[in-house]
């Protein structure tokens, strides 16, 4: 099973069985490959006593903490096929994972990207407004999270502006004019949670007062990063989408769970507000005594996998966020998968998430 | 101007590079041409030819001869 192969599935068709296949195979495919290329990877898989030969499943295989990509340079890849090197976001001090990327994987996060979002705002490219500053995609050699956030959500953009300037200040002229421009046509938002309430709602609904409004009933907003401010300025999901209409008319809105460590990966929220993992990754809820799998509807920690990592060994990881299943295959807007909530990060897990991350300084 | 100088001038003024550095050309061979300068080129191209590109022919764009293999499709129009 080549990558390509799963690309070519429409990414929310597959049923548990099939999927459970699908994952099995191409997972312990890139296990015995990162066996084969990574030493470490390989000396800690040998210390625990994993034998490749058991695994029935992929729910089977180990997972590294996510943790581990800041304290190892993990890669499967010579270094001179390194394209580009990705850095998690983290609060100033706090040390970053690190990502390092070949040609062929960083392809295949974009393409999946691609096909996973188009599932939700079709392929057609729209207008797009990015709520978040220029400066952030500026440093190319070492990208942020948060720089591959909005470079890899750009490709739906045909026409983009950046809503805030290096100061995180809206820039009112500009979205006024870009929105007469484009006019009665459906526009993409972008941005990560906090940004967009601190700095986007915030002062839109300053200038409401004013008598300064803006439409954007024809948007639909993409956004991620963490609550985890929200919460302590007790703004719900709920609440998010509820002054968001009220202060623009903004109402297609859809949250996404992801991570530097799996990019391309990511889960969205679909219109019954609940997340989706697709054909090209999963998540595992894992009881925190024993590690055991958790059923249905049962917190637990999140292990996440992905068919797309090959130049680096993290296709099985164990975050620090705590999530619950809420089924599989059976979500009432029709995509076939696990769908599941987040319910926020383990007590005492360092802060992450480039929502949070910005947050703290707040 | 011609299609296939309109092609030129985006890749060159996108990537700040000469004429003679284009054939063979491929994504990532140069330090301009990254995923960021991807995105970049597209636009100069989108502007160039008055076009608007599908996400799957942004990706395939892997190298200056595709991308004129790709701009030469009916829908958008450019012959070389």
């Amino acid at each position: 099973m080549t990558f390509d192969d799963i690309l070519a599935i429409p990414p929310y068709s597959l049923n548990e069985v099939e999927k459970d296949k699908l994952l099995t195979e191409r997972l312990l495919d890139l296990t015995h490959h990162h066996l084969g290329s990574c030493t470490e990877y390989k000396r800690m898989l040998d210390a625990t006593g994993f034998m490749i030969g058991d695994v029935q499943s992929y729910k089977d295989l180990l997972f590294l903490p996510v943790r581990l990509f800041k304290e190892l340079e993990l890669k499967s890849v010579p270094q001179e096929d390194v394209v580009k090197t990705m850095t998690s976001s983290g609060t100033t001090g706090q040390a970053v994972s690190k990502i390092y990327l070949d040609k062929t994987t960083s392809s295949n996060q974009q393409k999946t990207m691609v096909k996973i979002v188009s599932d939700f705002t079709g392929s057609s490219r729209m207008p797009m407004i990015i709520i978040d500053c220029p400066s952030v995609v500026k440093n190319r050699a070492m990208f942020s999270a948060r720089g591959a956030g909005i470079l890899g959500f750009s490709i739906f953009g045909a026409k983009k502006i950046y809503a805030l300037d290096d100061n995180m200040k809206l820039d009112v002229a500009a979205l006024r004019e870009f929105l007469e421009k484009f006019k009665g046509q459906r526009i993409m938002l972008f941005g990560f949670t906090f940004m967009i309430w601190q700095h986007f709602y915030k002062e839109l609904l300053r200038l409401k007062e004013e008598g300064i409004t803006f439409d954007l009933s024809n948007g639909i907003l993409i956004h991620g990063g963490g609550w985890k401010k929200l919460i302590s300025e007790a703004v719900s999901h709920d609440e998010f989408h509820k002054r968001m209409q009220e202060a623009c008319g903004l109402h297609d809105i859809h949250e996404y769970y992801g991570m530097v460590e799996q990019t391309g990966c990511i889960y969205m929220e679909c219109e019954c507000g609940h997340l989706h993992a697709s054909n090209f990754s999963d998540v595992i809820i894992r009881r925190p005594l024993d590690f055991s799998e958790a059923a249905i509807g049962e917190d637990g920690i999140i292990q996440v996998v992905s068919t797309i990592p090959e130049s680096y060994p993290g296709h099985s990881l164990l975050t620090e966020d705590e999530g619950t299943v809420l089924g599989i295959d059976d979500c009432p807007c029709g995509r076939k998968g696990k769908y599941f909530k987040i319910n926020g990060r383990l007590k005492n897990a360092e802060i992450r998430g480039c929502s949070d991350t910005y947050a703290a300084k707040f | 101007m011609s299609n296939l100088e309109k092609y030129n001038k985006a890749f060159m003024e996108t990537f700040e590079i000469g004429e003679d550095q284009l054939n063979g050309l491929k994504y990532q061979d140069i330090e301009a041409w990254d995923s960021v300068g991807h995105m970049g080129l597209i636009s100069a191209l989108e502007d160039a030819f008055d076009i608007m590109m599908d996400t799957d022919d942004i990706i395939d764009l892997n190298s200056y001869e595709k991308g004129k293999e790709l701009l030469s499709k009916k829908e958008y129009g450019g012959k070389f």
